[in-house]
């Protein structure tokens, strides 16, 4: 058939580099665009290695902060992957098989940047060797921390080699195996959900933090992310149906709305149970939501934020769920975008910040990012944008030649 | 000039591979081709200005793969002890001595606190300052004492920044610090095991094996911890030089660190520095093993409360009125 003599693994490789650096005008400028946010982040890191994590905005009191904030609603979007392939394994929905690929790429980017937000936020990372197990000393099954670099790195293996070797297989011409795949892929279903309550378990777990310490964290997260997830993939599927010749069928993005419909509906139902609880009858349990949704001692540094964020999300989910657009993309992607952003805030530093605020002893201090911090979050950013296009790139082109072929 | 300098190296590195040692030895035959940059990189992290020897070199590499402070044999806590005491040398030019006392049988600390005594000096936090080798640039404290409204316990309704002549009149005083709870959070959360209770009942710290994720201090429900935002500075001649592994010694930046109930010196029968500094007397120190000893007197005889009771991590600190 068309399977050429030499096209082996190497070939597969360097094939793979060679689409990612050609490319129209407007995409080279992205690329160096994505480098420069790359190269500007290691400058900012610089920082970091020499003078610590003083460089940072965070202190005694609020230990964690942006890092940690984005690692938490990345590790969301990650999740997300599993809306498509839930409906392409599970439910052989055609559509949703052409473009599972594009979620699984979306998925290994997010993980990318989960770890690397990870790894920058230590204080010690040379020293990060001690969490290997076997070489290190692992506190497990204790701490959810060990948990959930397991469950981290499990799912960025599982959903960097499924597709890898289906690619690899349609690359070579033939057709992929199912009976090899199907397991792993159904393990990555379930293994989608484990890593997002895992990092719930990670606040959840916590009686210092009464705002963290509450049921509904898990649940909650699931639901933004299953909200905001396939939002950001609805928009990378909008960009690739416009831009490439790589077409996306209408049904699929009708069947995403509906996902994220349901999800953001559902995900306000529990925060406005959440704000029920916080402030029908407050006690001293409530302090955190009290500073993060109306300030304390007047330092009331989030209360702009959470409420833009609410705002949006509540005026997306109903463009969303209600499309006044009748389907129009003009309308609804914007929305998706705007839903992504909200819960974005609210789920980063919306969450994080006011949890360690006020603190144990009742200390409010507001927290603000330092420029250090902008900067790496904005490398590690541009990083996995980075990750996300050259996996997509490559297989679109594996994929399109492949259905030529047939 | 600059190949001696090579060659020096060279040696340095050879030296540390053939050394005979344990399992970390794969990771040394492992890692020996990023040893050049991350031998740069980790000693340009804690360089203190001057030019590095290759003693240094080695040193800090050693020190790099040594092991968890509980899986090391006798031998290898002397070792280490030994280079750290070498390092604080050449580094700071300090003679500082390092001890590993263990833990003494039938022991278990316990730490009492008489809030009806307590007028608010702060000798304590000072001399705790001063014992620990804490960091000046940040003014860092293990101790924080908070002024209190009448009728009010919880720490958190006090002010804990007061900066006034004490005592004022009507209101009390209330120290906090780790309280070494017997069933404490932060050990559950640490994801490499670097925070741990020892036998005695103190927890404490591997100042090097922790990785600085700050889990812990999320997971204390006390704000028992602190951690090293940047390298700690103390001024030489005011440095504490008796100084225990787990204890005062100087510890990286990027690590966590906490009160540890002055482990240097109540492992060698002596009373924490902030108990002995105390001019009221409110604060009273011992092991709760021995009948005779006056915190048990304390704990049997006074109306004692815990703080946060309801979380159940069991604090072995408690809080006395007369
Ligand atoms: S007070 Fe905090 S730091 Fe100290 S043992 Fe308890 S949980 Fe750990
Ligand atoms: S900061 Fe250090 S001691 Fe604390 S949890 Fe992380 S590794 Fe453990």
């Amino acid at each position: 058939m068309n399977a050429v003599p030499h096209k082996n693994l190497k070939s597969f490789l360097t094939d793979a580099v060679r689409w990612n650096l050609r490319g129209g005008i407007a995409f080279q400028i992205f690329r160096i665009f994505l480098l420069f946010g790359m190269g500007f982040g290691i400058y900012a890191y610089s920082f970091q290695a020499r003078f610590g994590l003083s460089v940072t905005g965070m202190n005694d009191i609020v230990s964690w902060g942006l890092y940690i904030s984005n690692f938490t609603f990345l590790v969301g979007v990650a999740a997300a992957a599993v809306m498509l392939i839930l409906p392409a394994y599970m439910f052989h929905d055609p559509g949703f098989h052409r473009v599972v690929i594009i979620g699984e790429g979306v998925a290994v980017g997010a993980l990318v940047m989960c770890l690397s937000f990870i790894a920058v936020d230590l204080g010690g990372p040379l020293q990060a060797w001690h969490l290997i197990p076997g070489i290190g000393l692992f506190n497990f099954p204790s701490s959810i921390l060990a948990w959930d670099v397991l469950v981290l790195n499990g799912y960025l293996l599982l959903n960097g080699l499924v597709p890898a070797y289906i690619l690899y297989s349609h690359y070579m011409g033939r057709k992929a195996d199912e009976r090899k795949y199907r397991p792993f892929v159904f393990l990555s279903i379930f293994w989608a959900f484990s890593i997002h309550m895992v990092t719930a378990f990670l606040y959840q777990g916590l009686p210092a933090r009464p705002f963290w310490n509450n049921p509904l964290m898990g649940p909650r997260f699931l639901a933004s992310a299953f909200a905001a997830g396939p939002a950001l993939i609805a928009l990378i599927l909008a960009i690739i149906h416009s831009t490439t010749d790589y077409k996306i069928d209408r049904k699929v993005f009708r069947k995403l709305r509906l996902i994220i419909t349901i999800s953001a509906i559902v995900n306000l139902i529990m925060l406005f149970s959440e704000i029920f609880k916080e402030f029908y009858f407050p006690t001293h349990h409530s302090s955190s939501a009290v500073y993060l949704f109306f300030g304390m001692d007047g330092h009331n540094s989030l209360v702009p934020w959470i409420w833009t964020s609410v705002i949006i999300n509540l005026l997306a989910t109903l463009v969303i769920a209600f499309n006044p657009g009748k389907d129009n993309p003009k309308v609804l992607l914007p929305a998706c975008g705007f839903l992504f952003i909200a819960v974005w805030m609210e789920k980063g530093i919306g969450l994080i910040v006011p949890g360690l605020i006020p603190s144990p002893l009742g200390e409010v201090v507001d927290y603000l990012p330092t420029w250090v911090e902008l900067g790496v979050t904005l490398g590690i950013l541009c990083l996995g944008i980075t990750v996300v296009t050259w996996l997509i790139r490559t297989a679109l082109i594996i994929e399109q030649r492949y259905e030529g072929a047939d | 000039m600059s190949s001696p300098k090579k060659n020096e190296k060279q040696t340095v590195i050879q030296d540390v591979l053939e050394k005979p040692s344990s399992r970390r030895s794969f990771l040394k035959g492992a890692s020996i081709a990023m040893a050049a940059g991350s031998a740069a990189l980790a000693t340009g992290c804690m360089a203190t200005g001057d030019t590095t020897t290759s003693e240094e070199m080695k040193l800090r590499w050693q020190e790099y793969f040594k092991k968890h402070y509980r899986l090391m044999t006798a031998e290898e806590k002397k070792e280490t002890v030994k280079r750290l005491e070498r390092l604080a040398k050449i580094q700071n030019d300090l003679d500082v001595q390092i001890g590993t006392d263990p833990p003494i049988e039938n022991v278990l600390y316990g730490y009492a606190f008489n809030i009806s005594r307590c007028e608010g000096f702060m000798e304590c936090v000072a001399a705790c300052v001063k014992e620990n080798n804490l960091d000046r640039k940040t003014n860092t404290q293990y101790i924080r004492i908070f002024e209190m409204e009448p009728g009010k316990l919880d720490p958190s309704t006090g002010d804990g920044q007061f900066y006034h002549k004490v005592p004022v009149e009507n209101k009390f005083y209330m120290g906090v610090q780790c309280f070494h709870c017997e069933n404490a959070p932060c050990i559950k959360a640490c994801p490499t095991k670097a925070t741990w209770r020892e036998p005695d009942g103190i927890v404490v710290v591997d100042y090097n094996w922790c990785i600085g994720c700050r889990y812990c201090q999320a997971a204390c429900p006390y704000f028992g911890r602190r951690f090293n935002w940047s390298q700690g500075e103390v001024p030489k001649e005011e440095l504490t030089t008796k100084q225990h592994y787990l204890g005062n010694r100087r510890r990286p930046k990027g690590k966590m660190e906490k009160c540890t109930f002055c482990i240097q010196r109540t492992r060698k029968g002596r009373l924490p520095a902030c108990v002995e500094a105390c001019p009221t007397g409110s604060r009273v120190f011992g092991n709760l093993l021995d009948p005779e000893s006056e915190i048990r007197f304390v704990l049997e005889h006074k109306k004692v409360f815990r703080m946060k009771e309801n979380i159940g991590t069991e604090p072995k600190f408690w809080y006395f009125i007369d």
